[in-house]
């Protein structure tokens, strides 16, 4: 077989994959790690407070109280942290832990967040974004702060 | 009318106009060193104009008017992110298991380092720990895809084996992407046929 149909092949076989775990791994992208004070996790409409431990998915919207305070862990080991009165949105998340390729997008609708960007980003610069209501940031294999106020 | 009234007015129509065009947001994004000095950037675009903050403590601010780049420091970002950063969970802890050559057993520094991983998972409050199979270069990716998977899976057995909740271990292979010792396509290495743990 010709190199660049194998290539071809490949490339194909990596974008199904990334499809499909994005799919399979929809029930499970992060875990709350640490949780202090209110803390609490919309998914799909329901609220429910955030326990250290908890599993976190795509779309999830994390918000803590005046008092709280959050650490989370990726799968791709990125490190996301917020401190009080903070709403963050995982939007958009999707590995490959063979590959490392994937995506992954969050907004910090208000408050404050540390982050210490994972195998993700490492992979591909730019695959790593933090939108606040009025700038996206890009991650290029870093650890930064950033706060937004609406 | 009153100044006051006025004044109120103002601050009304002024809060109005920052909901519906979040005008007046306004976000500040600050770089922080690296752990293990590597070279590192954050770039923070508004619009369509962009800063890129590339050394310690380069900072900007996105508020209405564009982005302004300034200089942080660590007692600024201790006060405005103390709380975000205090709640950062644990940096991954990662160990490396190397096997006797033709066999599925542990090399006797590798059955030590096996000791150094449980006690990093009983450190942790919520462990989950991620076994991840590395092979050397010979043979396609498909086979080495396989190979890694089936050292990976191997390693995990011997975790759960010694009395980590199977639930808190996941098992996935990275082939020859990967090695530790690089080296050209089909090259045999004994330093990158390795099981990598990384406990989260």
């Amino acid at each position: 077989m010709h190199p660049s149909l194998i290539r071809g092949r490949h490339w194909l076989g990596v974008a199904l994959l990334l499809a499909l775990t994005a799919a399979a791994q929809a029930a499970e992208i992060g875990q709350v790690k640490v949780a202090r004070g209110h803390v609490v996790v919309e998914r799909q409409g329901k609220t429910q407070p955030a326990t250290v431990g908890a599993r976190l998915q795509a779309a999830d919207i994390v918000r803590t109280g005046t008092d709280g305070a959050v650490g989370i862990t990726m799968d791709d080991d990125s490190l996301l942290s917020a401190g009080p009165n903070s709403e963050l949105v995982l939007d958009r998340y999707a590995f490959d832990a063979t590959t490392n390729q994937g995506r992954f997008d969050t907004t910090l609708n208000k408050g404050t967040l540390s982050v210490i960007s994972g195998r993700i980003a490492k992979q591909a610069p730019g695959a790593m974004t933090v939108r606040t209501p009025n700038a996206i940031l890009g991650a290029r294999g870093t650890e930064f702060v950033v706060s937004a106020h609406e | 009318m009153s100044d006051r009234s006025h004044r109120v007015r103002r601050i009304g129509v002024l809060a109005l106009l920052c909901a519906v065009l979040g005008a007046c947001a306004s976000t500040t994004v600050v770089l922080l060193p690296e752990n293990d000095g590597r070279p590192t950037a954050v770039t923070v675009k508004q619009g369509d104009q962009e800063v890129v903050l590339d050394h310690p403590y380069a900072a900007a601010k996105a508020a209405p008017g564009g982005p302004r780049a300034y200089v942080s420091s660590a007692q600024d970002v201790a006060t405005q992110f103390g709380a975000a950063l205090a709640a950062q969970p644990a940096r991954a802890a990662t160990f490396t298991l190397y096997f006797i050559e033709g066999h599925d057993e542990f090399t006797d520094e590798s059955r030590r380092e096996v000791d150094r991983v449980l006690t990093e998972i009983a450190k942790r409050p919520v462990p989950d720990v991620l076994v991840v199979g590395h092979t050397d270069a010979v043979g396609t990716d498909a086979f080495n895809d396989a190979l890694g998977q089936q050292r990976a899976e191997a390693v995990r057995a011997a975790l759960i084996r010694l009395g980590v909740p199977a639930d808190d271990i996941h098992a996935i292979s990275r082939g020859k992407r990967a090695p530790a010792v690089p080296t050209a396509d089909g090259v045999a290495e004994p330093l990158n046929r390795r099981v990598v743990i990384i406990v989260r």
